[in-house]
């Protein structure tokens, strides 16, 4: 029989996140500050919509590029939260998460050996849906000293004239950095001058403390050169509905929905009904959350700059990325060892790319009660090992 | 900083202000100085528990009942709801807009000691015209939490 495997999938490695999930799943009783999605429940008034459409029978397919109602509610949102403008009838793709559009927006926009430029740590499907697409990913390592922004520097020294794409992940995860007016600013006229393409994932875009989220699109002559991405599991508390979406200039987007309308067809109906009510009404929902999440990322961050670690103040996201290199053990080890010492599961930082490495990524989607716990047998830990 | 504190209390009373200090960016003294502060206004008037006593083995009955009353000359309907409220059995009274004026919530241990109540204490008044007691059946939902079990975390362990 012959090989029935692609070489190019085989070829690309499993998410390292699964295997120390794997690893997890079978610890009875571990407390968990792994997870990478909200503790709260999904707005009931947003439930409630979705609920509804089912109950009038709303079960068929929507157009291929998603509901009218909801494109044009995207760009309400956007013009109203990130000073935006696009047009709804071309300008804007619903898609299955922003996952979905990340892969799509590489599809549509590589040609084989492009180079795409990957900043790490972050998500873990940038590399490899890059290579999916037949793309060459150029990994720029992101540096705590730069409190895991994206420097001119760090952007200069990555691209050749083979580069067409940035990756651009803020807020981050796992390292909670966020890029501000000031530090876009600083890279725009890079971009432009070297000709490049970004894909703006900005999943995270409503849960920043203490500064509001900047998009990179907003700058003048970025408009046609970036693929916003956006969804809305993270500021709504909807992750299990898996609904996402791209905005961008017309010529990209027309290629991504052609793929999505081959590979997917349309996304979940349900969803996109719920999601209308979401950006209609949800505004405060918004803010209670980000409100809940930015009491206990203070109190983490004290608390674990008590224990002696190091940590960087995330200013975004529900994660924090506190170093353990005083402690000589590698982040797996650490991961590994605290989860069977003391039953916490936290993600090594190396999951997020090798640069990663000596970091973990602790989430904060978790209630006051239970960090507490977890942070008492962590600092147990790390006393026990320093 | 003084409304940051009293949301963030609002749900739960039983954080210290040690923690409401790094959870609001602030200094323990400053925190305990409003609280004492909130004390003394009367804004925080007390710090009850929530307690669901369907669960406990502990007979207890609550009752909403609908009041009317003639307002006195002068006073309002403060001196009546005064007198009202005093009552050790009265949990809360709320004056009204629309086809009642007092609501007067109470609680007992049997459902003939409210209705003695009523009868005895309340309806018996010189300005209450009428009343309309209902039992409350089940309480699901109480100070803008459920009063039921809290649900598993259901999420997967570890996600990306």
């Amino acid at each position: 029989m012959r090989n029935p495997l692609s070489r190019n999938v085989v070829n690309i490695q499993p998410s390292g996140i699964r295997k120390f999930f794997d690893i997890v799943s079978e610890m009875k009783d571990a407390i968990s500050l792994g997870v990478g999605e909200p503790d709260f429940d999904t707005p009931w008034h947003i439930r409630e919509e979705g609920i509804y459409s089912l109950e009038k029978g709303r079960t068929f397919y929507t157009s291929n590029s998603g509901l009218k109602e909801l494109k044009i509610e995207i760009c309400n949102y956007l013009y109203r939260r990130c000073d935006l403008q696009y047009n709804y009838s071309n300008e804007v793709l619903v898609t299955v998460g922003g996952s979905e559009a990340i892969d799509l927006a590489l599809r549509a926009m590589v040609d084989p050996g492009d180079e795409v430029l990957v900043p790490q740590p972050s998500y873990v499907s940038y590399h490899p849906c890059a290579l999916l697409a037949g793309a060459v990913p150029v990994v720029i390592e992101l540096k705590e000293e730069n409190n895991f922004k994206l420097t001119k520097q760090d952007l200069l020294s990555a691209i050749t004239d083979k580069t067409k794409i940035l990756i651009l992940p803020f807020p981050n995860n796992p390292t909670g950095a966020i890029m501000d007016y000031d530090d876009l600013k600083d890279i725009v006229d890079i971009i432009i001058e070297k000709d490049l393409y970004v894909i703006s994932d900005e999943i995270y875009s409503e849960l920043t403390y203490g500064k509001r989220h900047v998009s990179i699109a907003s700058f003048p002559g970025m408009r046609d050169r970036t693929i916003v991405i956006n969804g809305f599991s993270k500021s709504y508390a909807m992750t299990g509905w898996r609904l996402g979406y791209a905005a961008g200039p017309a010529l990209i987007i027309e290629q991504m929905t052609k793929i999505h309308q081959f590979a997917i067809m349309c996304a979940p109906t349900t969803s996109q009904y719920a999601a209308v009510e979401a950006l209609r009404n949800g505004d405060s929902d918004v803010e209670m959350m980000r409100d809940a999440y930015d009491k206990r990322r203070k109190y983490l961050v004290h608390a674990i700059r008590n224990m002696g670690l190091s940590c960087f103040e995330p200013l975004g996201a529900f994660y924090v990325f506190p170093s353990i290199k005083g402690l000589n053990m590698s982040s797996d080890d650490f991961a590994t060892r605290l989860l069977q010492e003391e039953k916490v599961a936290v993600v090594p930082g190396t999951a997020f790319g090798a640069c990663g490495e000596g970091f973990l990524r602790i989430s904060y989607a978790y209630s006051i009660d239970n960090l507490k716990v977890a942070l008492e047998r962590i600092e147990r830990f790390v006393k026990k090992h320093k | 900083m003084r409304e940051k504190i009293l949301t963030a209390i609002d749900k739960n009373s039983k954080l210290t202000a040690k923690d409401l200090a790094i959870m609001l960016g602030s200094t323990e003294e400053e925190v305990t100085s409003i609280l004492k502060q909130l004390e003394e206004e009367h804004i925080i008037c007390g710090y009850p528990t929530l307690i669901n006593w369907d669960k406990v083995q502990c007979e207890r009955v609550t009752a909403l009942i609908e009041v009317k009353v003639t307002p006195q000359r002068g006073l309002g309907f403060d001196k009546i709801a005064e007198r009202i409220y005093k009552f050790d059995e009265v949990q809360s009274v709320y004056l009204m807009s629309g086809g009642f004026d007092l609501t007067v919530i109470i609680e007992g241990k049997t459902m003939r000691e409210v209705a003695n109540f009523v009868a005895a204490k309340l309806a018996p008044m010189d300005a209450i015209l009428s009343t309309a007691t209902h039992f409350v059946l089940k309480k699901y939902k109480e100070h803008g939490l459920p009063l039921v079990e809290p649900k598993q975390d259901e999420r997967m362990l570890i996600s990306p």
